[in-house]
């Protein structure tokens, strides 16, 4: 080859030097697992399995339990995803199906500013906007109606797993909404057109050809919001009302695993104490991770389709 | 199918409407939180905005006035030494990808870059608080911007990568014609075209990781006069205002949201300029 005319000492050294700094990535992301579970190794020794399941959290006794956490972070996610689905669906078929092109664009713009917003800033409105207005207006509304429903029952506070899960609601709403417009576009115009050759409606061609063709995708997107929401940290923080209990209506206080590593690792005074929140690190990125790499196969399957048939 | 005009017809055609309406009322549903908050984080943030809050240091409890020019100069130095970090691993891990990545290898970086893209930032601060802080025995500057930089790694390796396969493969070809080695080429032809691409892409990635405050909690941790060295304690905006918004003190409050305030425009800015920069090329690569 003539590029090898007295350079192939140069070629070569490239080519490992970018091998170097690819693999470094893969590196990065094993050596944070063997790390975490260098780290947590005192607590898993200690407390087993058991940690996951068990409820006590007593820093002075030297007993560690993360299921008050585990709950809090698996409740508050998936009333976020309750709330993010439907609207993020109805965004993505909104762009893609139905609003003009430039349109389109400016309002995904738009979207995509909300994903650029920094958490502590949305917390920040989470205390002084959406708390204030989640008691005053949002719980009343809900105990007048369902109030016979223990999960809506209780003291209304505002602060509490309620106004968290609208808070991850809004932040996992870009990327559902996203990734499925993606995937909706990514769609054969043929499926469309088969429809409408049939005498359908627009929205019977939505409903019945495009999204159940993207399904997968779809899931997809919605598995890769969860993967955010369980992971977030600062705005939860600053709107659940860090209590490590285990609610049982949607008014009360919780505490999930991100934010109780927030407010107690830099003050955590024993070993085994530490280790037990680098534990709760470590389920945190175990979950990231398979929850990730699921995300990605699924909305891969869609989208690399087309992109062969384009 | 059913002839027009018929009844099942004039239903199908209404919910037909009534979905589009549904579906552009989710539309506003996704906005409205955003309209709220800049609507809030100008109105109550402007007022408090003043010089003293770039240039001074912050006030003891119950003394007014104040700033936060320290954290303005932390929250720098944290995107420098994470930019040190991140960039170059990023870009030489992009380029990569893009110029001998389409085997297994490349897919396994890009499939772990997208993961750990995806990894809670609080997850990498508890990872360079075992591997730098508990070594150090002490919160520092140094641990603050290795934990944004490992964040910044996966978003610029994957816009460089990007970027850089949008270069026209001519472009490669008469290089490489000319009997210029290829990794030269790669160097000074190649990511050289893709230079406004890559720069918009690390412009991203510093929005990003300047509003993160979750993994700089316990390793830059705070700190309330100017920084004193780089294995020290460092202050940055994102972890005063947490804070200030968290504390019961109305004036901190105000700072809170004029610090928002500062945050929220630059990180915009940045955005709008790295995706107005990146259309713009866009189109004129085509």
């Amino acid at each position: 080859m003539p590029r090898s005319r007295g350079g192939r000492g140069g070629d070569v050294g490239f080519r490992v030097l970018l091998t170097v700094f690819g693999v470094a990535v893969i590196v990065l992301v094993a050596a944070i697992a063997c790390v975490l579970i260098g780290a947590a190794m005192p607590s898993i020794r200690r407390f087993g399995p058991a940690f996951l399941w068990t409820s006590r959290w007593d820093p002075v006794h030297n007993v560690f339990g993360a299921l008050p956490f585990v709950f809090g972070t698996v409740a508050s996610s998936t009333l976020a995803l309750l709330i993010a689905v439907p609207i993020s669906l109805g965004v993505a078929v909104y762009l893609v199906e139905i609003a003009p092109a430039q349109m389109s664009v400016a309002l995904s713009f738009v979207i995509e500013l909300l994903a650029a917003i920094p958490s502590v800033i949305l917390g920040l409105w989470g205390i002084f906007v959406l708390a204030p207005w989640v008691r005053a207006a949002v719980e009343p509304a809900l105990a007048a109606v369902l109030g016979w429903l223990p999960l809506f029952s209780g003291p209304q506070y505002g602060i509490g797993l309620l106004a968290a899960g609208i808070i991850l609601a809004i932040m996992i709403i870009p990327i559902v909404s996203s990734v499925s417009r993606d995937v909706l576009r990514a769609v054969p115009p043929e499926q469309r057109e088969a429809m409408y050759a049939l005498g359908a409606t627009r929205w019977e061609v939505i409903s019945r050809a495009v999204v159940p063709y993207g399904r997968v995708g779809i899931i997809g997107a919605v598995i890769l919001g969860l993967g955010r929401a369980l992971g977030e940290t600062i705005a939860v923080t600053m709107v659940i009302g860090n209590r490590p209990q285990i609610p049982t209506s949607l008014f009360q206080p919780a505490y999930t695993i991100a934010a109780v590593l927030a407010n107690e690792f830099s003050e955590a005074t024993s070993d085994l104490y530490l280790s037990a929140l680098i534990e709760m690190a470590l389920v945190l990125f175990a979950v990231s991770l398979i929850v990730n790499a699921l995300a990605r196969w699924l909305v891969a399957r869609v989208t690399s389709h087309t992109r062969v048939v384009r | 199918m059913i002839a027009p005009g018929s009844r099942a017809g004039a239903r199908r055609r209404l919910t037909d409407r009534v979905m589009g309406w549904v579906c552009l009322a989710a539309i506003l549903v996704a906005i409205a939180p955003l309209a709220s908050l800049l609507g809030y984080v100008v109105v109550q943030g402007a007022p408090a905005l003043n010089w003293a809050f770039f240039t001074h240091l912050p006030a003891p409890v119950g003394e007014p006035g104040g700033g936060m020019a320290n954290a303005i100069l932390g929250t720098l130095t944290l995107i420098g030494l994470a930019s040190g970090v991140g960039v170059p691993v990023g870009i030489l891990g992009g380029l990569f990808l893009a110029e001998a990545g389409d085997g297994r290898l490349g897919w396994w970086i890009r499939f772990t870059a997208d993961v750990l893209n995806g990894l809670p930032s609080i997850v990498v601060g508890v990872f360079v608080y075992a591997l730098v802080v508990v070594p150090m025995h002490r919160f520092s500057a140094l641990a603050g911007g290795l934990a944004l930089g490992v964040m910044m790694i996966p978003l610029v390796v994957r816009t460089t990568e990007e970027m850089v396969r949008l270069v026209p493969s001519s472009l490669r070809e008469a290089s490489l014609a000319l009997g210029i080695r290829w990794w030269i080429t790669s160097l000074r032809i190649v990511l050289r075209t893709a230079t406004a691409g890559v720069i918009t892409g690390i412009m991203l990635a510093v929005a990003r990781i300047g509003g993160e405050t979750a993994p700089l909690l316990f390793t830059a941790f705070n700190n309330q006069f100017w920084q004193a060295g780089l294995d020290q304690p460092i202050s940055s905006l994102t972890v005063q205002l947490f804070t200030y918004s968290i504390a019961p003190y109305d004036d901190w409050h105000r700072q809170a949201w004029a610090a928002a305030l500062v945050l929220m425009a630059i990180t915009l800015l940045l955005n709008i300029a790295a995706r107005a920069a990146g259309r713009q090329r866009f189109t004129v690569g085509r």
